[in-house]
């Protein structure tokens, strides 16, 4: 019971002290570049990117401080309740959602167009977290343990694929393998299931849709078909490359002006900044996303729960994933799969969970102290 | 609740794990930010190099073509603007698309959506297609304004050839067409400054002049978006005027030469008998090049290609004709010059003429009684002829043919299919054909049959040659600033006349050849030239010339010539006595009609020929179109005077 004299509880002075400021401003960062680049891609001219990513970027962020002064313990309590509406949400989704692109992703929900997948990112984690929370160390590895892992990871990414969303579903997949790795999972299954992945890779790939295939061949060799496939590949290591060290400028990026690049508002974000603003500034901005992946990481290791550290651990790791994903697609080191670079790019969903996710790691900090029962 | 062993175990494995994790998110993140550095700092130059060839985009102008103008300045050649549709093949995304928008647009026929795809396979994929080369305003404005539909269509401001004189001067300019491959392999200078629609020079003075004439092209750098549409200017070069070519000739004559060849096959030549210029060259029938510039149509082009006259043949130039008699001033003087005969010879002539045992006819079945060389001349006496080559031989004939001018290219290589003709001799036959020459050839040579064959052009520059007094000259066709002018070549002329005579030293004679063109006689005697001018005179204005109804009598316009029938076919012994008249015969069995002649006689300035295929005889059919030229040729000739002396005065 000594462990409860930490768990007092905190008046909101001393919640408002223990927020984590540095986060706090490299978010703020990150908005304030993210709305310049919007401007960027609309023109120079504060068209409708700008004016919505900005909109959604001052609803979301106060949204995220508040929802962290939620005691931790409660976002304990919630998580497998968040984990079980995302997967209703899902289903919903594949039965109801709204089509676009060829793929069904969306709910609209008339203010915004909600991407449950998304969301499922972040609750994945810390539906896992949770799980673990409770799990010894010697029950982990138990085959009831890893039959229940396996069934709350893979339920989401069957939905997510049959969207069909490979890219969204791949950081799923990455951000829970990444929790089960960190509760201890024995390594040996993570060689088997690799091994076995590289078995299945055959099977795996005549079950993708050929759009999928081509990706996967244009990545393998972006000249096959310059016009076609290739294209966005291509067009946007012209539009990193010209940028040499310091960038054409501010609203002077040729390749996104005069639209070579494609995607520009959100997978391709980076390479319109990468283009204005050179090697130095990508270097800047990547920063701030290692600043903000190692403030998470810190956060998880000064808590004293293991959901808040399992999580912020998961989470910070996640955010690395976004990042190293979104970064080696747009630079041609991986195969277009769409996933966007986390508040940058455009899209309520993933700033939504981007910024719940960071209200979870918030609320650790304020709760650093306290255990959970 | 757990233990705090159990705790730290968990912990244990947490931090442990995230370590790893740790050390992995370094070295990947160091994997992107070498990624960053190879892309942006040392590949930065060859994605700044892509970058540009992305948004910029380089539009070569078609460069504008130099005109053609005749004496006067009146420009025979110009240029239009035209809009054209150009498609790479390569950039469009769905043609079929493309070409079932086009053909809304422009309302194309089915037959030419065909004709266009048959054109698409035979090229490359990058190389232009052009669509339409003549769009209407409304059509181009309707392309332009439906473009963001129209993938791969470039709405294109072109240049195009213009002849506004249609048919009057397609033989001397021939036209311009779409470049071909060819065209390209064999001049640089099409090769630099083509562009997709570049008309070139495919016939006539437009392939001779090409290279001057085809300008340079400007070329426009714009910035353009990814859908290729131009965003702004970046760069304009102005490209370069092709040199504007002037030429000797006079569009009224011409078109008056034209006019009077209406329906006929044949050719008129006008020089000018001192300088060498070409004041009129048609040949007959013509056509009209403009048909040629967008892509003739199949029935025009079919029109002219079966047109039994052959519209595509330039006579002047290429046509190939016996003399007849318009030879004889050259036999008469071949043998003035070799002292064979007087001008007092004379011959009887019965109407024929018996050498080993062959007949030979004159063309007057009666004969004309006892002839002088003047008299033979003036009534064209076949007999006397007959004899005159028979004493001369056809060596001694061909020296004085080819001095005059026959036998050789007149325009040297200003027109690729000028032809040299045929003056033969003994020791042609004996290598071309194989056998020994005889006498009797050398009597059908003096009235001009037989092997003799020679260009209305020939012709007209040994009539020319003849009528100045016997000097040579250079026949031109373009207008040269540095040629030697009318005056210049005149106090030539009559230096090497006095010089001939023996009066002036021939040192001083010598040193006025400077300029190159030594203008220099082509007789042993001017005695003998001005025998043969009086008997061509005779020949028009006398009573019983053959050309005396044709004659002008007032001395402004007065003019002396000499006729010629050139037979087609070897006439026999049946049609002899059938005396057909011209009517009666096939049309390709009749005589040519053939006309050489100089004036005003008083003080000669011009000298023409005039033939006519299968037109009878010269008498009747060349003779009375010469009248009608020298009335305009005199008349024209203060204008062009003016002209000559303002120019002149300006040098």
């Amino acid at each position: 019971m000594q462990y409860n004299s930490f768990n007092t509880k905190l008046t909101f002075f001393q919640k408002l002290k223990n927020l984590d400021l540095i986060l706090l401003i490299c978010i703020i960062l990150l908005g304030i570049i993210s709305a310049v680049s919007m401007y960027s891609t609309d023109g120079g001219e504060i068209l409708f990117h700008t004016r919505s990513h900005i909109t959604k970027f001052l609803i979301f962020f106060p949204m995220m401080i508040v929802l962290s002064f939620l005691d931790i313990k409660v976002w304990h309590y919630l998580a497998y309740l968040f984990y079980a509406i995302l997967l209703i949400l899902l289903i919903w989704v594949s039965i109801y959602g709204v089509k676009a692109s060829g793929s069904q992703r969306w709910i609209n929900l008339y203010f915004i167009n909600l991407q449950p997948s998304e969301l499922m990112k972040v609750a994945i984690i810390a539906c896992l977290a949770k799980y673990y929370h409770r799990v010894g160390l010697d029950s982990v590895n138990t085959f009831q343990s890893v039959l229940t892992v396996l069934i709350i990871l893979i339920l989401p990414i069957m939905l997510v694929v049959s969207q069909p969303d490979l890219g969204t579903s791949i950081l799923i997949a990455s951000s829970g393998l990444v929790v089960i790795w960190l509760a201890g999972l024995n390594i040996r299954y993570f060689v088997y299931s690799f091994i076995s992945l590289l078995i299945a890779l055959p099977f795996v790939i005549s079950f993708l849709k050929s759009y999928q295939k081509l990706r996967i061949l244009t990545f393998l060799n972006p000249d096959r078909d310059p016009l076609g496939a290739g294209y966005q590949i291509i067009q946007s290591k012209i539009a990193v490359g010209s940028g040499g060290l310091t960038g054409k400028g501010f609203l002077k990026g040729t390749q996104s002006y005069l639209n070579f690049l494609p995607e520009k508002h959100t997978d391709f974000i980076f390479t319109l900044f990468s283009e204005e603003y050179g090697f130095v500034g990508s270097l800047c901005l990547l920063l701030i996303y290692i600043i903000i992946i190692y403030r998470v990481f810190k956060i998880g290791s000064i808590s004293r729960s293991y959901f808040a550290k399992l999580y912020c651990y998961g989470f910070s790791s996640a955010i690395f994933i976004y990042v190293v994903v979104n970064m080696s697609m747009v630079l041609g080191l991986l195969p277009i799969v769409g996933s966007p670079l986390p508040i940058m790019s455009y899209g309520g969903s993933s700033m939504l969970a981007t910024m719940l996710g960071f209200s979870i790691v918030m609320s650790a900090k304020i709760n650093h102290k306290h255990l959970i029962s | 609740m757990f233990t705090e062993n159990f705790n730290a175990g968990k912990l244990q494995t947490i931090n442990r794990r995230m370590f790893i994790i740790g050390v992995f998110k370094v070295v990947i993140f160091t994997g992107i930010i070498a990624r960053l550095f190879s892309l942006q700092i040392s590949d930065n130059k060859k994605y700044l190099t892509l970058s540009d060839k992305n948004r910029l985009r380089e539009w070569r102008l078609p460069p504008v073509r130099g005109e053609f103008v005749d004496y006067f300045g009146n420009i025979i050649a110009s240029n239009l603007k035209v809009y054209q549709l150009h498609i790479i093949p390569e950039e469009v995304e769905d043609f079929r698309h493309l070409m079932l928008r086009l053909k809304e647009i422009l309302n194309l026929h089915d037959n030419e959506i065909k004709r266009i795809i048959k054109r698409k396979e035979k090229k490359k994929p990058w190389e232009t297609l052009v669509i339409s080369e003549n769009l209407t305003w409304e059509q181009f404005a309707k392309i332009n304004y439906f473009l963001h539909d129209l993938v791969g269509a470039k709405p294109v401001l072109s240049i195009s050839r213009s002849y506004p004189f249609d048919d009057n001067y397609t033989h001397i300019l021939g036209y311009v067409s779409e470049v071909s491959e060819n065209d390209i392999l064999n001049s640089e200078v099409i090769k630099n400054n083509h562009v997709p629609g570049l008309k070139v020079g495919k016939t006539g003075l437009e392939k001779t002049f090409e290279e001057q004439l085809i300008g340079v092209n400007g070329v426009q750098r714009y910035e353009v978006n990814a859908y290729g549409k131009r965003i702004k200017q970046i760069d304009y070069q102005e490209g370069e005027h092709g040199k504007r070519v002037k030429l000797t000739v006079d569009t009224e004559i011409q078109k008056l030469s034209n006019k009077l060849l209406k329906g006929l096959a044949g050719s008129i030549s006008v020089m000018d008998i001192y300088t060498g210029e070409i004041v009129a060259m048609q040949s007959s029938p013509s056509f009209d090049p403009n048909l040629f510039l967008f892509g003739i149509s199949h029935d025009d082009w079919q029109l002219i290609r079966n047109n039994p006259l052959k519209p595509l043949v330039n006579k002047t130039l290429s046509g190939l004709y016996s003399p007849g008699s318009t030879i004889k001033p050259i036999v008469a003087l071949s043998a003035l010059e070799n002292n064979i005969v007087n001008k007092d010879f004379k011959v009887k002539c019965t109407g024929k003429m018996e050498m080993y045992g062959q007949t030979y006819h004159c063309w007057k079945k009666k004969g004309h009684g006892i002839v002088s060389l003047k008299e033979a001349m003036k009534q064209s006496c076949d007999t006397y002829f007959y004899e005159v080559a028979r004493k001369l031989g056809v060596d001694r004939l061909r020296e004085t043919a080819l001095k005059f001018g026959l036998g050789e290219k007149v325009l040297q290589d200003t027109f690729s299919i000028e032809k040299k003709g045929l003056i033969p001799n003994t020791k042609w036959k004996q290598d071309n054909l194989g056998i020994g020459w005889v006498i009797g050839e050398t009597l059908i040579t003096g009235i001009g049959q037989g092997y003799t064959q020679t260009t209305p052009l020939q012709l007209c520059l040994m009539t020319a040659q003849l009528a100045n007094g016997g000097y040579k000259i250079y026949p031109r066709i373009t207008v040269n600033e540095n040629e030697e002018t009318y005056e210049e070549i005149k106090s030539l002329i009559e230096k090497n006349k006095q010089l001939n005579k023996g009066l002036l030293e021939a040192s001083e004679g010598l040193f006025s050849f400077a300029k190159g063109k030594k203008h220099e006689p082509l007789y042993r005697n001017f005695e003998n030239i001005k025998l043969i001018q009086e008997a061509m005179f005779a020949s028009t204005n006398e009573v019983r010339g053959t050309s005396y109804s044709s004659r002008i009598n007032d001395p402004k316009y007065q003019f002396a010539g000499k006729t010629g029938t050139s037979q087609v076919k070897r006439i026999t012994k049946k049609q002899r006595e059938l005396d057909l008249n011209t009517i009666d015969i096939p049309y390709n069995d009749r005589d040519h009609a053939l006309y050489i002649a100089f004036g005003p006689y008083k003080n000669p300035r011009y000298a023409l020929s005039i033939v006519i295929e299968h037109g009878g005889s010269g008498s009747s059919a060349a003779a009375p179109i010469a009248k009608k030229l020298f009335k305009l040729i005199l008349d024209r000739h203060e204008v062009r005077e003016k002209i000559r002396k303002e120019k002149s005065e300006k040098i």
